[in-house]
C-alpha cells in the first residue's frame, strides 16, 4: 500500500463537501474515483495535495502522514497532480513549462532540460515543444498537464478529469498514455466522468456521492452496484 | 467623557461621509472587479466644479450637488466606456493593467486641475462654513451634520436602487457572481458603465459635502483614495454594507487617533488598522486572496 | 545589431562622461542609471513574478535613511551606507514580504501602497529620528559628477547582469511559473512563498544601494523625496510598463523614456516655447511656458495611458508592433 485517506471530511461553510471518505491505493495500481458532478472528487484532490486543508482525518502517503503538509513538499515527495480546469504557465513555451516542473527533482538546467525533452518525448508533446503553451488546443493542454507533472518524477499521480473535452481519438491516445505510465510503475488515481475510460483502465473503482463513499471493488463490482447506478447513470440519464 | 463623546460625534459624522466615497468603490470593485486607485480623484474633480460654481456664479455648495453628481456621472461613465471597457480586450503580462490604467487616469485628473486652478490651497466660505450648535455639552458643526444627514439620503437612496430596480439588482449580480450574471444574459458592459457612473457621482456628493468644511488642493484625491480602499477592504470586497461599517470605523478610528493620538498620525491610522486587519483577521478575509 | 547592441551601448555609457563634459547632461544620464537599478528590480518582482508592488520606495527610502541616519547620528561617512543598504533593505523584505505576500493579485498592490505610505508617514512624524520633513543634509564627497556617473554605472550594470543570470536559472524558471500560475507552480512543487521572498530580496537589494547613492550623491533627502509613492513607486511601475514589463532590457528604454520626457517638459519642450515666447514677446506663451515646464506628471499620465492601452507589453515588448506601424512596407519575409 503506497497511499491511504482515512477518514477525511471538509466542510465549506455548513457543507460538507467531503464526508468521511477513506480508501487505500497498493503500489502500482490505476484507481478510479468517480462520483456525479459535485459529488467531491476534486475536492479530494485538492485535499490531497493541500490546496484546502482537511477539517478533519489523514492522509498517507509511504506510511508517512502527509495532511498537513504544505502542497510544494507534496509534489517533492512524489505525489503529482494534474487539474481539472487546466492551468498552463501560458506565456511559456511548452518547453519551458516542463523544464519549471523538472527542475522539481533536477539539480541544474542542463539536467531539468534533459529530463524535460525526455518526458515531452514520452508523452508525444515534443512537436510543440517550441510554442507557446496558451496556443495550444485543449487536448495538447490536457497533455501537457501530465507531462508536466511527469517531469516532477512522481511516484503517485492524481489526475483530474483528463479525457475531458476531447475528441474520441484523443480519448483513445489519453488512455493509451495513462497506461503506458502505469506501465512504468508510476501509482495513479484517475478522476474521470468518461465511463469509457475508467472503466477500461482502473484496477479498482472507489465510488462518492454527496461527499460519502457509496462503493469499491473492481469495475464490474461498482458497475453493478445498485448505489452506484442510482447516483451515477440516473444522473446520466437525466441530462441526456 | 465630554472629550470622548465629542470625538465620538465627530467621527461618526465624518464616517457618514466616508461611507459614501466607500460605497461608491466598493460597487466599482464589486463589479468590475478592479482597485480604482483614481476614486480620490474624481472626488477632487467633483470638489473643483463645486468650488468653481461657488466663486464664479455664487451657488451654494449642497445646490451644486445638482451639477457636481451628474457631471461626474457622465465623466466616469466615460471612462468605463472608452477607457476601462476597451482595456479588457487588450492582452497582458500583468493581469493589474487595470489597476495601473486608474493610478494613469488619476494623474492626469489631477494635472489638469492644476493647470486650471493651480496648486494653490482653495476653500468655499459659507454662512454655516463655522456654524454649530450644541447638545448638552457636544458641539456640532452645522456643516458636518448637514453633510452627514444628506450622505444618510443618499445611501437610502442607493440601497432603495439596488434592491428595487432592474439595473439596482443587476448590478448587485454582477457584483456577487460576475459569470453567474453574464450566463443570465445581464449586459456587462452597459452594467460596469452605468457602475462607474454612480460609484463616480456617489464619490462627487461626498466630495461637494466637504467643500464647506474643507479645503482644497490638486493634490487632494491620494489621500482620499486612500481612505477609500480602506474602507472598502474593512467593510469587506464589493458589500455595500460594509462599506457603511467601514466608512464608520475609519472616520471614528480617526477622530480617536486625532484626539488621543495626536493630529499628525491621522493619515496613518488608516493604514495601520488597513494592514492591522489583513494580518490579524485573515480568517475573515480570506477570499480577498483570490480576485 | 541585436547581438551587439547591448555592446555598444556599454561602450558608449562607460565614454560618455569623457565626452560629454556638461554636467547637467551627466546628471540626467545618472538618473537614467539610477531609474535602471530601481525599475529593473521592480521589473524582477512584478514582470518576472508577477507581484506588482506600489511599495518599492520602502526599499529606495531605507537605503537613504540607513546612510543619512548613520550620519545624522554617528558622523559615520555616508558611504558606509552604500555598504549596509543592501542587507538592511534585505532584513526589512521579511516583515515586508511576510504582510504582503498573503496577498493576491490587486490586494497586494494595495498592501504594498499602505505599506510604502506607512514608511513615508512614520519617517515625517518620528523628527527625533529623522529630522521629520526638515531631512536631512549629508556633506557630498566629490564636486565633479564624474565618480557618482560610474558608481550608478556600475551598480546598474550589476543589476542587468544579476537579472539575466538569475532569469535564466531555476529561479527564474520559478518566478515566471508564479506569474502565470501560483496553484500550479505550487503543484509541480515550487515553494511560491518562498521565491516571492527571493525576487524580493533581489529586487530591494540594489534598490536599497540605490537609495544609499541618491543621498550620497543630492546630499540631501526627506521623506517626501525618498519614501514618495509618485515620485519613486509609481515612478519605478512606469519605468517597467513604459519600457516592457518582463523584459530585460524593458526598464533600461523605461529609465531613457521617462527621464527625457521628464526632462522635456521641464524645460518646456527644451526651451521652444520659452524661445516663441521671446521671439515674439507674447505674454500668452510665456504663461503656457510656465505652464508646459510644470506638466511633466501630466505627461507621465498621459504616456501611461498610452502605453497600458497601445503597447501592453511596452517599448521593448512590442518593438515589433511598433515597427510595424512605422515601417509597413519594409516588412518583407521577415516575420519570425
Amino acid at each position: 500500500m503506497i497511499f491511504e485517506v482515512k477518514n477525511i471530511v471538509k466542510y465549506f461553510g455548513g457543507l460538507a463537501a467531503v464526508n468521511n471518505v477513506s480508501f487505500k491505493v497498493n503500489e502500482g495500481e490505476i484507481f478510479g474515483l468517480i462520483g456525479p458532478n459535485g459529488s467531491g472528487k476534486t475536492t479530494i484532490f485538492n485535499l490531497i495535495s493541500h490546496f484546502h486543508s482537511v477539517t478533519s482525518g489523514n492522509i498517507y502517503f509511504n506510511d508517512m502522514d502527509i495532511t498537513t503538509l504544505k502542497t510544494h513538499k507534496i509534489n517533492h515527495l512524489g505525489i503529482g497532480r494534474t487539474f481539472q480546469i487546466v492551468k498552463p504557465l501560458g506565456r511559456l513555451t511548452v518547453l519551458d513549462n516542463v523544464i519549471a516542473a523538472a527542475f522539481s527533482k533536477a539539480q541544474n538546467k542542463s539536467d531539468a532540460r534533459k529530463i524535460a525533452l525526455e518526458t515531452l518525448e514520452f508523452c508525444r508533446l515534443d512537436h510543440r515543444k517550441d510554442i507557446l503553451a496558451k496556443s495550444l488546443s485543449i487536448g495538447e493542454r490536457k497533455r501537457l498537464e501530465i507531462t508536466r507533472s511527469l517531469a516532477t518524477k512522481p511516484t503517485l499521480l492524481l489526475l483530474d478529469e483528463t479525457a475531458a473535452g476531447l475528441n474520441p481519438t484523443e480519448v483513445d491516445e489519453a488512455i493509451d498514455l495513462i497506461k503506458k505510465i502505469n506501465d512504468k510503475g508510476i501509482t495513479i488515481i484517475i478522476v474521470e466522468h468518461i465511463m469509457k475510460v475508467i472503466m477500461t483502465i482502473s484496477h479498482r473503482i472507489h465510488a462518492i456521492n454527496f461527499g460519502q463513499t457509496i462503493a469499491e471493488g473492481t469495475p464490474q463490482e461498482v458497475a453493478n452496484n445498485p448505489a452506484v447506478i442510482e447516483a451515477y447513470l440516473g444522473e446520466q440519464y437525466a441530462h441526456s | 467623557m465630554e472629550v470622548f463623546l465629542q470625538t465620538l460625534v465627530a467621527g461618526i459624522l465624518k464616517g457618514g461621509l466616508y461611507s459614501l466615497i466607500g460605497i461608491g468603490m466598493t460597487l466599482i470593485m464589486g463589479v468590475m472587479g478592479i482597485i480604482n486607485l483614481a476614486h480620490g480623484q474624481l472626488m477632487m474633480v467633483a470638489m473643483y466644479i463645486t468650488f468653481a460654481l461657488s466663486s464664479f456664479f455664487g451657488i451654494d455648495p449642497y445646490i451644486s450637488l445638482l451639477v457636481s453628481m451628474p457631471s461626474l456621472f457622465i465623466l466616469g461613465m466615460a471612462i468605463q466606456k472608452y477607457i476601462m471597457n476597451p482595456l479588457m480586450e487588450v492582452d497582458s503580462i500583468l493581469p493589474e493593467n487595470q489597476v495601473l490604467m486608474t493610478v494613469g487616469i488619476g494623474m492626469v485628473l489631477t494635472e489638469i486641475a492644476r493647470f486650471i486652478f493651480s496648486s494653490n490651497y482653495k476653500s468655499v466660505q459659507t454662512s454655516y462654513s463655522n456654524a454649530t450648535f450644541f447638545l448638552g455639552a457636544i458641539s456640532f458643526s452645522v456643516a458636518l451634520v448637514i453633510a452627514f444627514f444628506i450622505a444618510i439620503g443618499f445611501t437610502v437612496l442607493m440601497f432603495w436602487f439596488l434592491l428595487k430596480t432592474d439595473i439596482g439588482r443587476s448590478i448587485r449580480a454582477t457584483a456577487q457572481d460576475r459569470d453567474a450574471a453574464l450566463l443570465m444574459g445581464v449586459n456587462s458592459k452597459k452594467i460596469t458603465i452605468i457602475t462607474f457612473g454612480i460609484g463616480s457621482s456617489l464619490v462627487a456628493a461626498a466630495g461637494t459635502l466637504l467643500i464647506p468644511i474643507y479645503y482644497l488642493f490638486p493634490d487632494i484625491g491620494g489621500p482620499f483614495t486612500r481612505k477609500a480602499f480602506v474602507i472598502t477592504i474593512l467593510g469587506g470586497l464589493g458589500s455595500t454594507v460594509g462599506a457603511i461599517f467601514g466608512g464608520i470605523t475609519l472616520g471614528l478610528a480617526e477622530s480617536f487617533g486625532a484626539t488621543y493620538i495626536g493630529m499628525a498620525y491621522d493619515d496613518m491610522i488608516g493604514l495601520i488598522i488597513f494592514i492591522l486587519v489583513l494580518l490579524f483577521i485573515p480568517g475573515g478575509f480570506k477570499r480577498f486572496t483570490k480576485i | 545589431m541585436k547581438k551587439h547592441g547591448p555592446i555598444i551601448l556599454l561602450f558608449i555609457l562607460l565614454i560618455f562622461p569623457l565626452v560629454v563634459q556638461n554636467s547637467y547632461y551627466q546628471h540626467l544620464v545618472i538618473m537614467v542609471l539610477m531609474w535602471v537599478i530601481i525599475g529593473s528590480g521592480w521589473n524582477l518582482l512584478a514582470g518576472y513574478t508577477g507581484q506588482v508592488s506600489f511599495g518599492e520606495a520602502v526599499f529606495f527610502g531605507i537605503g537613504a535613511y540607513t546612510s543619512g541616519l548613520l550620519f545624522k547620528h554617528f558622523a559615520i561617512s555616508p558611504w558606509w551606507g552604500v555598504l549596509l543598504a543592501g542587507p538592511i533593505a534585505v532584513l526589512l523584505t521579511l516583515p515586508f514580504g511576510w504582510i504582503s505576500f498573503r496577498l493576491r493579485g490587486a490586494y497586494f498592490a494595495l498592501v504594498t501602497l499602505a505599506l510604502g505610505e506607512v514608511f513615508r508617514l512614520v519617517a515625517i512624524v518620528w523628527e527625533s529620528l529623522t529630522g521629520g520633513m526638515v531631512g536631512i543634509l549629508v556633506d557630498t564627497t566629490f564636486v565633479s559628477k564624474v565618480p557618482y556617473y560610474y558608481i550608478f554605472l556600475f551598480i546598474a550594470l550589476l543589476r542587468i547582469a544579476s537579472t539575466t543570470a538569475v532569469i535564466n536559472s531555476k529561479w527564474g524558471y520559478y518566478f515566471l511559473s508564479i506569474r502565470e500560475d501560483q496553484d500550479a507552480a505550487e503543484s509541480l512543487g515550487i515553494n511560491t512563498v518562498k521565491y516571492k521572498m527571493v525576487s524580493l530580496n533581489l529586487s530591494a537589494f540594489l534598490t536599497g544601494i540605490a537609495g544609499a547613492l541618491y543621498i550620497n550623491y543630492m546630499g540631501f533627502i526627506d521623506p517626501e523625496v525618498v519614501f514618495s509613492l509618485h515620485d519613486i513607486s509609481i515612478m519605478a511601475i512606469l519605468v517597467g510598463i513604459v519600457g516592457g514589463v518582463g523584459t530585460i532590457y524593458g526598464p533600461v528604454v523605461g529609465a531613457f523614456i521617462m527621464v527625457a520626457v521628464h526632462e522635456f517638459f521641464r524645460t518646456g519642450f527644451f526651451g521652444l516655447f520659452k524661445g516663441i515666447a521671446s521671439l515674439t514677446g507674447s505674454d500668452f506663451m510665456t504663461t503656457v511656458a510656465k505652464y508646459v515646464s510644470e506638466a511633466h506628471v501630466l505627461g507621465f499620465g498621459v504616456l501611461v495611458i498610452f502605453v497600458i492601452m497601445f503597447l501592453p507589453n511596452g517599448v521593448v515588448g512590442d518593438w515589433k508592433k511598433i515597427t510595424a506601424k512605422l515601417l509597413p512596407k519594409r516588412d518583407k519575409g521577415g516575420i519570425s
